[in-house]
């Protein structure tokens, strides 16, 4: 375990969380706006320091230096590896261009002190392993949109209903993992408890509907911050992956699978822009689950790149639609506004995120989607198509959205359109963000191929993920400069298809034989 | 890496970074909101095709001199991930077949570039159209050098959204619009296809590099490394993906749509280069219709639907445009036919001469309109309608149906409402009626704040 030369993650969680007590309780109303976009800009530059420290480091795991929580409670609570490394820069960015693009005018609805509070604990929430403090913040995470529902008088129930479901299957799922312990051949009994619960938080169907009604219900931008940085899927990483064994993953990626089609047909049918990008990113969010679940080190670096993408891209995305909302309130979907000519700042943005979520060449999004079909195809050809059905499906819906808002007869308006310079810098943020991940892939699918292996080196450590149809490829894992590192695995998991009764030594179970070819 | 290599590299990579420049730079004045003039705009696009043009007739030159038939220009992995033998390759290949298909796509959009700069003069959308134009021609560009599957793919890609927004480039009117999102919807079905057949290519050699599918000689002598069930497999979605490009049957309905867009893009698009990548993607894997007869026996079969269909309903179609696209359909039938039957050099001068013979009777179709009702008003009565030797054989009742089968558009699009379109929006309503109902019953309550959502909102002069 390496230790950083700062405590990065320490004071990436305490920044926010002391920003919401002074914007609460100390800050000038008519500043509050500038100090939170100052507070969250911070936080980002601390979660960026720690990247770029852990990433000089050279292992896969460190925790902070001089880490007080860590020293008064004798363990080691906050820890960034591989797999997590990456998401803290992306959920502080996600807080930080919401909060850039939040009008002054919605000051009454969207509560800064909630947003930072939030951010605080998905910062801490991304910097745990499998534990308690890692249960009791994804529990915590819920407690601000429940808040904020309560104070904007909305029915709580279905959301009261699923959060609970989740809390509690949670709770008792892993207090029964400690009992049993990972190894045990009474580890699925928990293993589905955990899973259950991170299905849920998903949002795959067909226990989704708290997150439709959360966009119905709550405002734009804390639907956004609760949904976008993929939270449950990081609990599958953490607390399912681990312990579960592969045949329960395919029938988890399955229902993971039909939820990316769902979703994508839902998506096009819908009349109203919100409900509309709730299905599409719940669509994108599944294809991310189908490749953390299919297990073959492709499919998972390709599920990590395209968690990286989604959670960029469909940030831009509902922004920008928050911000056209901000002007002339919920975009309707039955008819053209004609919105070109007076944002034609935010209709080229929308254009991009959305061409981006759905891979679109160039952008951060192609690349992870190539990988997550071929190693969806390396698994079961059919899922492999089904993904491709899901994302052409997602790439009609964007289009359609985007000729429905921004296309058509122009209306006068009183109120000013055009991007105001907070949004400009947010939109440009991004902008070069996911153009930028378009045109040099490479680092970044190195980072989470290496996080992909050492996944697949927390399955290998335990007996029960490797029963019933699970053969291993030898993986020489080497790092950028090409030499061996000692630290990865040399193994990986390879599923079998579900038609071969036993183990086979094929790396690509499919039936296409690899043939040899020479150059002419 | 020796002098001539060298040369070769140095040519190869500027005629596909020219369009990449102008791209970038179209695109980020976009972005940043720095409105380029009209002069500035068109001078960068004619200078772009030049930069490519040129490169690729050095090409040329240097090809007929040395003797060579092959120049691969290799810009290395632009992913790679060794230990489990991915790559994404980036490689450009000039050969019999990329090297007319370039320069022509280079000499058209430098002539379309050239009319557009007078067509659109003072139009509101021009440097929105010269960026979707770049878009496309660099797509064009990358598609016709491609040196392996997946780059061939991002320059289709591209291809696919520039036509789907110039075919909705007159924004403020609904139906171009409505046109637009409906290529859209055929190219990414048709574009999934080309994504399996791409990943599939990938597994069966281990690699996208169409020298990896085609293991021995070089275009069009090479013979597929893969077994006839392969073959079949993949050249049957690789022809899915080919159809909905170049709008062979059953694909045809979008056709006429897409002429929504302005004159000239229309004659680069529908007339010329996106209506001929579908023939031109086939012509580059051609090899495998020799692997598998019933690829072939498919391929044919639907060239000579297509032209069938072409035929048919371009000769009652009331819009000029509309008649010179099922027109195009026609000849790019016939292709498909001659690339099922082997005669691959008679495709691609076929291709070559129809794309330029009928850009020009695009270009010239506004016009020729102005010039009918001249001539018309100096005789005082309608031009004389001649009438084909067939049409006085035919009976009656099928010269009829066969009107109404081309008046209609082959039903195509009909068949596609009500047969895909339709089902799939009740299945799909019908899942949002329940989800409804669920959280109704769960909120106690109505759920959902956002039946309440106003049609236009931006036209109500308040603040939300």
């Amino acid at each position: 375990m390496g230790e950083l030369h700062f405590p990065w993650m320490e004071t990436s969680i305490l920044v926010p969380l002391v920003g919401a007590v002074w914007i609460r309780f100390f800050a000038n109303p008519d500043n509050s706006f500038r100090q939170a976009i100052a507070i969250s800009a911070l936080t980002l530059a601390l979660t960026v320091g720690e990247l770029i420290d852990f990433v000089t480091l050279g292992t896969f795991a460190a925790h902070d230096h001089w880490a007080l929580i860590d020293w008064l409670f004798h363990q080691e609570v906050f820890v960034v590896d591989e797999l997590s490394a990456f998401l803290l820069p992306l959920g502080a960015l996600i807080h930080l261009v919401t909060v850039l693009s939040t009008l002054r005018t919605k000051a009454p609805r969207f509560s800064l002190t909630s947003c930072l509070v939030s951010e605080s604990i998905l910062l801490a929430t991304f910097s745990c392993r499998a534990s308690w403090t890692l249960v009791a913040l994804l529990t915590a995470a819920t407690v601000p949109v429940y808040l904020e529902l309560r104070r904007r008088r909305r029915c709580t129930r279905i959301f009261v209903f699923h959060m609970s479901a989740f809390v509690g299957l949670l709770v008792v799922g892993w207090a029964m993992l400690q009992y049993t312990g990972s190894s045990s051949e009474y580890v699925l009994i928990p293993g589905a408890l955990l899973t259950a619960a991170a299905l849920i938080r998903s949002g795959i169907a067909p226990v989704h509907l708290w997150m439709t009604d959360l966009f119905e219900k709550s405002t734009f931008g804390t639907a956004i911050l609760f949904v976008t940085p993929l939270t449950g899927a990081y609990a599958v990483m953490r607390f399912v992956l681990p312990i579960a064994p592969a045949w329960a993953l395919q029938s988890i990626a399955v229902l993971s699978l039909t939820t990316a089609v769902y979703a994508g047909g839902m998506s096009l049918i819908q009349k109203e822009a919100r409900r509309m990008f709730c299905f599409l990113f719940l669509s994108q969010a599944s294809l991310v689950l189908v490749g953390l679940e299919i297990v073959t080190p492709i499919g998972l670096t390709g599920a990590l790149c395209v968690w990286l993408s989604v959670g960029m891209s469909l940030t831009g995305f509902g922004i920008t639609l928050r911000c056209i909302e901000a002007r002339i309130s919920r975009i309707s979907l039955a008819d053209f506004h004609g919105l070109n000519r007076q944002m034609p700042t935010l209709a080229g943005f929308f254009l991009l995120t959305g061409l981006a979520s759905i891979g679109f060449p160039f952008t951060v999004g192609f690349v992870g989607m190539e990988l997550l079909i071929d190693g969806a195809v390396e698994v079961y050809p059919i899922v492999g198509t089904m993904v491709v059905i899901a994302a052409a499906l997602c790439g009609i819906s964007v289009m359609l959205a985007y000729f429905r808002i921004f296309t058509g007869q122009a209306k006068t308006t009183l109120i000013p359109m055009h991007a105001r310079m907070s949004e400009r810098i947010a939109v440009v943020m991004l902008s070069v963000l996911i153009i930028g991940g378009g045109l040099v892939p490479q680092p970044g699918v190195a980072s989470r191929y290496h996080a992909a292996n050492e996944l697949s080196q927390q399955r290998q450590l335990n007996p029960m993920t490797t029963v019933n149809g699970v053969v291993h490829e030898h993986v020489t894992a080497a790092d950028d400069a090409g030499a061996p590192d000692p630290t990865f695995s040399n193994e990986s998991v390879i599923l079998n298809p579900p038609d071969q009764s036993h183990p086979t030594n094929h790396t690509r179970p499919i039936t296409l034989d690899r043939l040899k070819t020479t150059q002419p | 890496m020796n002098a001539t290599e060298l040369v070769f590299q140095a040519l190869g990579t500027a005629v596909v970074v020219s369009p990449l420049i102008l791209v970038a730079i179209l695109g980020l004045s976009a972005l940043v909101g720095r409105a380029l003039s009209e002069t500035t705009i068109s001078r960068l696009t004619q200078a772009s095709v030049l930069f490519s043009l040129m490169p690729a007739i050095g090409i040329l030159a240097m090809m007929l001199i040395l003797g060579t038939r092959y120049v691969p220009i290799e810009w290395g992995d632009w992913v790679s991930i060794p230990e489990q033998d991915f790559h994404f390759h980036v490689k450009f290949v000039f050969d019999r077949l990329s090297v007319p298909f370039v320069i022509l796509s280079c000499v058209l959009c430098g002539v379309v570039g050239a009319f557009t700069r007078r067509y659109l003069h003072r139009e509101d959308g021009y440097s929105r159209f010269f960026l979707y134009y770049a878009m496309f021609f660099t797509g064009m560009v990358m598609s016709s050098l491609a040196g392996t599957i997946e780059t061939l793919f991002v320059g289709w890609e591209m291809v696919g959204l520039s036509s789907a927004l110039l075919v909705a480039y007159f924004d403020q009117r609904e139906n171009p619009v409505r046109s637009g999102q409906r290529v859209w919807s055929i190219y990414r079905l048709s574009d999934a296809a080309f994504l399996i057949a791409a990943i599939s290519i990938h597994h069966m050699t281990g690699e996208g590099d169409f020298g990896g599918l085609m293991s021995s000689g070089i275009w069009p002598e090479g013979t597929a490394a893969v077994t006839p069930q392969q073959a079949l497999f993949v050249g049957a979605l690789l022809l899915v993906a080919a159809a909905g490009k170049s709008a062979l049957f059953p694909f045809s309905g979008w056709l006429p749509r897409a002429m929504e867009g302005p004159t000239p893009s229309s004659a680069i698009f529908y007339g010329a280069l996106s209506v001929h990548l579908g023939v031109y993607l086939l012509l580059r894997v051609s090899p495998l219709l020799d692997v598998s007869t019933t690829l072939r026996v498919m391929v044919v079969t639907l060239g000579v639907v297509s032209a069938g269909c072409g035929a048919l309903m371009s000769r009652v179609q009331h819009d000029v445009k509309v008649s010179l696209a099922y027109a195009s359909l026609t000849q790019v039938g016939i292709i498909v036919v001659e690339i099922g039957l082997g005669l691959h050099y008679l495709a691609l001068v076929h291709i070559i001469g129809h794309a330029c013979m009928r850009t020009m009777q695009l270009l010239r179709a506004p016009t020729l309109l102005r010039d009918y009702q001249n001539m018309e008003n100096a005789m005082g009565s309608r031009l004389p309608a001649g009438k084909s030797r067939l049409a006085k054989w035919m009976p009656n009742s099928i010269e009829q149906w066969c009107y109404r089968f081309g008046f209609d558009r082959g039903f195509m699009d009909t068949a596609l409402d009500q047969w895909i379109v339709h089902p799939f929006v009740f299945l799909f309503q019908k899942f949002d009626s329940w989800e409804r109902a669920t959280t109704d019953w769960m909120s106690h309550e109505p759920s959902r704040e956002s039946d309440a959502t106003k049609l236009h909102p931006e036209s109500t002069r308040k603040t939300a």
